[in-house]
């Protein structure tokens, strides 16, 4: 419980890169792996903001972290229109089980 | 300084809490609604760094855009008369170690590095200094991003779309 400095910021990004790989490794639903990049994603935004926080590097990080946010939009509605189009064809989604790359 | 630890210490339970009922939830709609709250912590977060606009985008692209995506994803592929939306996990045991090992060297590495750390300053604005540096320094990156956003929309739109005349 000391003084939160950068190291708090870190370790905080780090538990919730862990969580979001879980979720990627285990889950077999579609929409599950999809939440799991999604908690990746926020967890180098946290990197990326807290390191422009504490070392003087000017805007580069949050703007990184702005240029990673329009990226994971871009990447979700892809990814979920990519879901749809299994689930249309499988009638299920569970990334396990789809093998084929056509019918 | 000890409002800003309690502040911090609150959105840090509020994120990993939230983050460990995503991942845990075996119900897909209780994994999506906790992830607002995931995100919620992270914009919290966001904005303890002293960025205020990468919060508010936070706010309006993740909550706003990305979870309104999940969730309709979510509602589409799946029965609707189905009342549990169910999802399964395989090799739980030893993701479970991996990732801890993983995890305990991560926290590992950022606690035992020397990292250079400044006074940090917490600027009165940042929309002014973030929109003149995307305009000046990053304005080609800027165009690209919006070029890839135009293609991406179009592009799932392409590939969501019902082909009824192949049937």
């Amino acid at each position: 419980m000391a003084h939160v400095g950068l190291t708090h910021f870190l370790i905080l990004s780090s538990i919730l890169f862990s969580f979001g790989l879980y979720a990627v490794i285990v889950r077999k639903n579609a929409v599950m792996v999809l939440m799991g990049i999604e908690l990746i994603l926020n967890s180098a935004n946290i990197n990326f903001v807290a390191f422009s926080h504490f070392g003087h590097f000017g805007w580069d990080g949050q703007l990184m972290a702005l240029f990673v946010i329009i990226l994971a939009a871009a990447e979700a509605a892809i990814a979920l229109a990519i879901v749809l189009n299994i689930y249309r064809t499988y009638l299920h989604i569970n990334v396990d089980e789809v093998n084929k790359l056509k019918e | 300084m000890e409002l800003y630890d309690i502040v911090f210490y609150l959105f840090a339970i509020l994120v990993i809490a939230s983050a460990a009922i995503v991942v845990a939830s075996k119900n897909l709609a209780h994994s999506a609604f906790s992830l607002l709250f995931t995100f919620l912590g992270v914009a919290g977060i966001y904005v303890m760094l002293g960025s205020d606009f990468i919060g508010v985008v936070q706010l309006m692209v993740y909550v706003g855009g990305i979870l309104v995506l999940l969730l309709f994803g979510i509602m589409l592929t799946n029965k609707i008369t189905s009342v549990e939306i169910r999802n399964e996990s395989t090799f739980v045991i030893p993701t479970i170690v991996t990732i801890g090992i993983f995890a305990a060297f991560l926290i590992f590495i950022m606690t035992e590095t020397n990292w250079t750390v400044l006074q940090p300053q917490f600027p009165r604005t940042t929309i002014k200094s973030i929109g003149t540096e995307l305009l000046m320094h990053y304005s080609f990156v800027f165009e690209l991003l919006a070029i890839i956003l135009l293609i991406a929309l179009i592009g799932a739109a392409t590939l969501a779309r019902n082909d009824n005349k192949e049937k």
